[in-house]
């Protein structure tokens, strides 16, 4: 009988395999998600001057206000923040969302202009020019967005530019949830 | 027009597969001579069908029929004829179809060539070649079709990915696909042999070419790939543990345990079952590699078709193959008698013991590629499994593998002693310990690592010539005697002997390259002088250049040594306008012994341009070194006794 159960064993390893396999592609998991160990915590140190001159510099105040937040880190030079901008812009306009920039190793004068040319989503804006607020916030590069809730709490952690499934499956059900 | 012919082709090949996969079967079962008779006719029409639907394809690609889908997403009429062509191929539906006609074309070899099979072990062979047509045809037509046709028409295609248009990577999947598909072959033979409840040496001797020939051409495609991702990611390696390549070299490993397990089976008539075993893994771990590509259940620089239907019709097809043939294994092989006995130390045990390493080997590399997956389904944890992990267990079994590899042939059949065997490797043991302490002293004293696997290469090249040197008793007669027996050695010995050397050449290419080579990055304007490796390395200009389908911007480095003009080099950076996409053309000089390796990265006139450096000793013989591996094994494909076919059976073994 053991004998049998030795010429039985490549077919139940095959069993154990297929399951796995047919159990990822029934959830429909994305391979190429990283994860973030950021979700769950409370949000990292904030305090960075601002974008522009005369305004108040940004703090950790700023997210903890008992309204949700999010955080976007951006950059001139980037081109896949070109491409999640509007989106940003319709967040702001039509969702009335508070939504916080901040320019990750970029020049002053290059994020104002091209916030000036685009338009601008921001309530307010910091200026991260050697990327140390980048590397607490474990930030892989840039566009990166983070969804805080009232209590300072990461809730959400975007790398890469956010897409309309994004903004439709997460961020507004978010939004509102937070609310 | 066309199009719909090459649809209708492929619908027909369907219902021939159908045909092809059910009757002869029936036919095999009840001994009637008319329906066995009927698979080798299915098989070359269903060739035919599928060869019409191919060529329907490649006519679209040809001639730019933007009215068809796949044309439109991976063409352009600015492309290059070459890739206009390898296009047909360079996607998901094109691949498939590819895969389909290669299965097609083995099945009607196998019905051309397959005159000396008993009619009824060929028309099972030939069913169940069928049988997997059918999968594969049902999948291109309901999930896949590669005709559809768009309406209205646009005025140009998107064009294909720029990474593929190499002319290594054209011909690299019809490689992979031969040898991927040339085990759907093997996976017949282990079928049949199953239903017919009959393993016997003359069904090795059948099944070994197909292996044998299946091995040479994913050798060489995963040789072609490895080149590829060398000269074209321009990360200046050869081998990255993506799924993907470890996707083909699973079935490697497995097709090359199965080739020397077949040598058992066919010399003592032993080891039956495991050989089964291994005909059904081969075949199985390859349709794993497709699943895992095509699915979407891994992430890979291989972004295929991420379906999830597509994915589920695969896994179900894997399934089938994969289960139907574990299944009828657990049911039927413990019934197949074993043959010959023969001792621990003896040819028979270096063959189990290469086996059970190689197999150790694919476990391994199935283990590390699937255990990200497994640990996010469980834990949702994500982990990448990259070379750190290969590199401590791949590595260390390699060592046996390699040691035992040069004893194994000076072992005789059924009993032989260890210590005689070993006295006359000495002369490659010193030799490859004196090569392994200069690579110690002279080149790299802190990777003593390195240093014993160069050792090992040497120790395989030596002892492979040595085992010939002995055969032909080289110095031993005069050299008259020696070349007499030179035409006398059958030709598998000789292609063993060029294949197990060739594996030399690849380790040590792979070891110098992996642990000596010298890399420099630097960011240079115009004008100025880096110093490599001993080198002077002046980027003298950068121009933008036009080609046929891109725009480039082409360095030119010019390489003095010692004030002497030694070489120039001109990589570039393509970017090709319609997909908006840019890929590294490195520029490589190579003497056979090193490469000289460049790349151009981002940057501009005033800030500078990043270039890259490698300096990669005896690269050149990885690649070298896999082809010499594959000709080895069409020497061997080449050897009297496999060509003229079955000779009487010994001893059937039967079912109890």
């Amino acid at each position: 009988m053991s004998r049998r159960l030795l010429f039985l064993l490549p077919l139940m390893t095959l069993a154990l395999m297929a399951g796995f396999f047919a159990w990822s592609l029934l959830v429909g998991r994305d391979p190429a998600a990283i994860g973030s160990v950021m979700v769950g915590r409370p949000a990292p140190r904030l305090d960075l001057p601002a974008l522009a001159p005369g305004e108040p510099p940004l703090s950790d105040a700023m997210l903890r206000t008992g309204k949700p937040v999010l955080v976007n880190f951006f950059a001139s030079w980037c081109a896949p923040c070109l491409a999640e901008h509007p989106l940003f812009m319709r967040l702001k306009e039509r969702e009335g969302a508070t939504i916080i920039g901040v320019a990750w190793k970029n020049k002053r004068d290059d994020a104002t202009q091209w916030l000036k040319r685009l338009g601008d989503p921001f309530r307010t804006a910091g200026l991260d020019l050697e990327g140390k607020t980048g590397l607490d916030w474990g930030l892989s590069g840039v566009p990166e967005t983070y969804a805080i809730d009232g209590n300072g709490i990461v809730r959400l952690h975007f790398r890469g530019p956010i897409t309309e499934r994004d903004l439709n499956e997460s961020l507004l059900p978010f939004l509102k949830g937070a609310k | 027009m066309i199009p719909e012919v090459g649809h209708f082709a492929l619908i027909l090949a369907l219902c021939v597969a159908l045909v092809q996969g059910t009757l002869p079967l029936l036919g095999a079962a009840q001994g009637d001579q008319r329906l066995m008779g009927l698979g080798r006719t299915a098989a070359l029409t269903q060739a035919f069908l599928v060869i019409l639907a191919f060529g329907a394809l490649t006519q679209a690609y040809v001639t730019s029929d933007f009215s068809v889908a796949n044309v439109v997403a991976n063409s352009h009429s600015a492309k290059p004829l070459l890739y206009k062509i390898s296009g047909v191929w360079g996607n998901h539906e094109g691949s498939m179809l590819l895969w389909a006609l290669i299965l097609a074309l083995f099945g009607a070899a196998v019905a051309l060539f397959g005159s000396t099979l008993p009619d009824s072990l060929q028309s099972r062979v030939l069913a169940v070649q069928g049988l997997i047509g059918l999968g594969f045809l049902a999948f291109l037509i309901f999930t896949s079709n590669p005709f559809e046709r768009i309406a209205p028409a646009p005025p140009d295609g998107n064009g294909l990915n720029p990474l593929l248009q190499d002319p290594g990577l054209a011909f690299h999947p019809p490689l992979l696909y031969l040898g991927y598909v040339g085990f759907s072959v093997t996976y017949a033979f282990a079928i049949a042999a199953l239903l017919e409840g009959r393993v016997d040496p003359a069904w090795a001797r059948w099944v070994r070419p197909w292996t044998l020939a299946a091995w040479c051409f994913l050798t060489l495609g995963i040789a072609l790939g490895s080149w590829w991702a060398y000269y074209i990611l321009g990360w200046g390696g050869f081998w990255f543990w993506d799924p993907v390549e470890n996707a083909s070299l699973m079935p490697w490993l497995a097709g090359t345990a199965l080739l020397h397990s077949a040598i058992v089976v066919e010399k003592r008539d032993a080891l039956k079952s495991w050989t089964v075993l291994l005909a059904i893994l081969a075949f199985s771990l390859s349709l794993l590699g497709t699943f895992l590509v095509r699915s979407g259940v891994l992430t890979s620089v291989h972004a295929f078709a991420q379906d999830p239907a597509r994915g589920l019709f695969i896994l179900a097809f894997l399934i089938a193959v994969t289960g139907g043939g574990l299944a009828l294994y657990a049911w039927r092989a413990p019934s197949l008698q074993g043959g010959g006995l023969f001792q621990p130390i003896s040819r028979e045990g270096a063959l189990i013991l290469n086996n059970l390493l190689l197999c150790t080997l694919a476990a391994t590399v199935l283990l590390g590629t699937l255990y990200p997956l497994f640990l996010d389904l469980l834990t949702g944890a994500k982990v990448s499994v990259g070379p750190p992990f290969f590199n401590a267990t791949f590595v260390p079994i390699c060592a046996p593998l390699f040691a035992a590899l040069c004893v194994g042939p000076f072992l005789g059949w059924k009993r032989a002693d260890l210590w005689p065997a070993l006295m006359q490797l000495r002369l490659a043991f010193v030799v490859s310990a004196i090569a392994a302490i200069i690579a110690a002293i002279v080149v790299d004293s802190r990777s003593a690592l390195a240093a014993i696997a160069f050792g090992f290469g040497v120790w395989l090249i030596v002892g492979s010539l040595v085992e010939l040197a002995q055969r032909l008793k080289l110095g031993a007669t005069p050299l008259a005697e020696s070349l007499r027996r030179f035409k006398a050695t059958p030709r598998a010995s000789l292609g063993m002997t060029i294949s197990h050397t060739a594996l030399g050449f690849v380790v040590l290419g792979a070891v110098a390259t992996g642990a000596w080579h010298s890399e420099l990055i630097a960011t240079v304007k115009t004008g100025e002088t880096m110093s490599f490796a001993g080198y002077q390395v002046t980027l003298q200009r950068v121009e933008s250049v036009q080609g046929p389908n891109y725009i480039a911007e082409r360095a030119t480095l010019a390489v003095t040594l010692d004030g002497r003009p030694y070489t120039t080099l001109q990589p570039e950076r393509r970017l090709f306008v319609v997909q908006r996409r840019q890929v590294a053309e490195t520029a490589i000089q190579t003497n056979l012994l090193r490469d000289f390796y460049a790349t151009l990265g981002e940057g501009d006139a005033t800030s500078g341009w990043v270039i890259r450096l490698y300096l990669n000793p005896l690269a050149p013989w990885i690649w070298l070194g896999a082809a010499l591996c594959a000709f080895g094994g069409f020497v061997s494909l080449s050897d009297r006794r496999l060509r003229i076919g079955a000779p009487s059976r010994l001893r059937p073994a039967t079912v109890r």
